[in-house]
């Protein structure tokens, strides 16, 4: 019964979950072993986006919640790593692709 | 009103530009581009995170923007000192903190529950369990493979004895652990979820500890699409479409990817996990006792490679340690300058990661038509007249193709010993990084070269330069 429930309530969600999945299986169907690094490294960069939560919990915490406060900044900092440090990293790669074309 | 939809605009678009970055990431004429549109959406759904509307919080911004300088510059600043050679572990090391950073949101969560004492429903707390296990898997794991990367563990000495008994009773607990947690309530459970994010951080180490250096790519490429699922996972937990729908692409995108590069190594990735190569003995089958190694002049080998009609280059990692990569254009030069057609044979798994080699190599110049990917590079070397091997070993091993014994029989190799001659610029004797034993060494057609890639191939530039 919990399982409908759950099911009626987030049908909208479910069906957003499953085509993301299909979707990201397809996207990079076929991709040459060149690609194989830097691909990876740009979606590397890109499941950074997990910083947006950390941004989120910052703003929510109240500001004599140290705690909190501190988390989030420490979310903040790790996730900008990862995406700043991520595009860069994908980005100097291919530049060298680049040059001699 | 208004300024909600710009915020779910932004969003919105933030996700498009991910899904198409993606896309464009995939094909080498758009993948510059596609890397940067992703950024960019990036960017676009920071901004929104920081703008959106939040009832009744505080939003602490001054917080937000000195994290952000300070992740952005240490991000920055890495990814522009990093060595190409060590890409491989920086990807990875990017990747561990993005789970690290799943597994802080998460943990923040512990904490409210903690500190307000109001239990948050079944799916959450499934939720918040799940992004500590996956963000923890993720973070650990990344960091470990990062250390095995960097030479910073020896050889397997942490490996324990039925080591995949041991990893199938920890993941067992955890499942249990969890179920408690999920039965008894959050609220009352806290210690619990404490001791499974510590289990769950144990089993990251323990997943990785036994995989062999040779395979590390597939699984950094596993623990990306992990760092995936667990933002999504986080995603969850703050009802965030676009962290769902970036988390879930790379989530999904990133098996697919882990996939391939199996393929690519024709193995499955069951195989890699549970029975990776790193300590295999079984390929000394051949013995070394009563081979003979030959090793030829530098002066020798300059001469054939200068009357030679084609070469062929197979770089492997001692290439890449050795930075020879720009020395080998060199060389490719004055052979080339005497009308000799030189090649590069491209294992997809040469480097350390797949494409690794050729980011190197195109850093040193060598135009792209001279880079032959597997089944071009065996066509090559069929006609070729001297295969150079420099710093290549388990990729050009025959074993693969002639010994059923050998851990990597049925691996794709670089067929070199089709070639007229073989000649062989190795360090040592030492055996490559999978730990196999290369009958190549002994081979009827081989001529060793011993030293330094770099320094040797400088002395052969000098040799041929006489010529």
């Amino acid at each position: 019964m919990e399982v409908i429930q759950f099911f009626n309530d987030n049908v909208v969600l479910i069906y957003m979950l499953i085509f993301t999945v299909i979707l990201g299986f397809e996207v990079i169907s076929k991709v040459p072993t060149v690609l194989h690094t830097p691909l990876m490294s740009g979606a590397n960069a890109i499941s950074g986006v997990v910083i947006i939560g950390a941004i989120l919990l910052v703003r929510t915490a109240q500001p004599d919640d140290y705690i909190s406060l501190g988390l989030g900044f420490v979310g903040v900092v790790l996730g900008m790593i990862n995406v700043a440090g991520g595009f860069a990293v994908t980005n100097r790669m291919l530049e060298m692709f680049k040059k001699k074309k | 009103m208004i300024f909600q939809f710009v915020i779910n605009l932004a969003y919105l678009l933030g996700a498009l530009a991910f899904i198409i970055g993606l896309r464009r990431l995939s094909s080498p004429d758009t993948a510059r581009n596609g890397n940067l549109l992703a950024g960019a959406g990036m960017i676009l759904a920071i901004i929104a995170a920081i703008a959106m509307p939040l009832p009744g919080a505080h939003n602490n911004y001054l917080w937000i923007v000195l994290a952000l300088a300070l992740g952005g510059t240490i991000g920055i600043i890495a990814s522009y000192r990093v060595q190409m050679t060590a890409m491989p572990q920086m990807v990875s090391i990017f990747n561990g903190l993005g789970g690290a950073c799943a597994v802080v949101l998460a943990g923040s969560e512990l904490f409210n529950t903690h500190s307000t004492g109001v239990a948050p429903d079944t799916g959450s707390t499934t939720n918040i369990l799940f992004t500590l296990l996956v963000g923890g898997i993720t973070f650990t794991g990344s960091v470990l493979a990062f250390a095995k990367l960097q030479d910073l563990l020896g050889d397997n000495k942490f490996v324990l004895p039925k080591h995949s008994i041991v990893n199938i009773v920890l993941l067992i607990v955890l499942i249990a652990l969890g179920a408690y947690v999920l039965m008894t309530g959050l609220e009352q459970s806290m210690t619990v979820a404490v001791i499974f994010l510590i289990l769950a951080l144990v089993y990251g180490m323990s997943f990785v500890i036994p995989i062999g250096g040779a395979d590390m790519p597939v699984v950094i490429s596993l623990l990306n699409s992990f760092s995936g699922i667990s933002a999504a996972m986080a995603g969850l937990i703050y009802d965030n479409r676009i962290m769902i729908v970036g988390g879930i692409l790379v989530g999904a995108s990133g098996t697919i990817l882990t996939l391939l590069m199996c393929k690519a190594m024709n193995r499955s990735l069951l195989n890699v996990l549970v029975g990776g190569f790193g300590g295999g003995a079984s390929g000394g089958a051949k013995g070394t006792g009563d081979n003979v190694v030959k090793e030829i002049s530098l002066n020798d080998a300059a001469i054939q490679l200068f009357y030679s009609q084609s070469v062929v280059f197979v770089p492997g990692y001692g290439l890449a340690v050795a930075q020879a990569q720009k020395v080998c254009k060199e060389v490719d030069d004055l052979l080339s300058a005497n009308g000799v057609d030189v090649k590069y044979a491209i294992h997809p798994v040469a480097g350390r990661m797949p494409g690794h080699m050729n980011v190197l190599l195109a850093e040193a110049d060598v135009p792209y038509p001279k880079l032959l990917d597997l089944d071009d590079a065996n066509n090559a070397l069929s006609s070729a007249d001297v295969a150079v091997i420099v710093g290549a070993n388990d990729v050009v091993n025959p074993a693969a193709e002639d010994d059923p014994g050998s851990p990597i029989y049925g691996m794709p190799v670089l067929k070199v010993w089709n070639a007229k001659h073989i000649i062989v610029l190795k360090r040592s004797m030492r055996s490559g990084y999978a730990g196999i034993e290369n009958p190549l060494f002994f081979h009827e057609k081989n001529k060793m070269l011993f030293g330094d890639a770099k320094d040797t191939l400088s002395k052969l530039a000098a040799e041929v330069k006489t010529l």
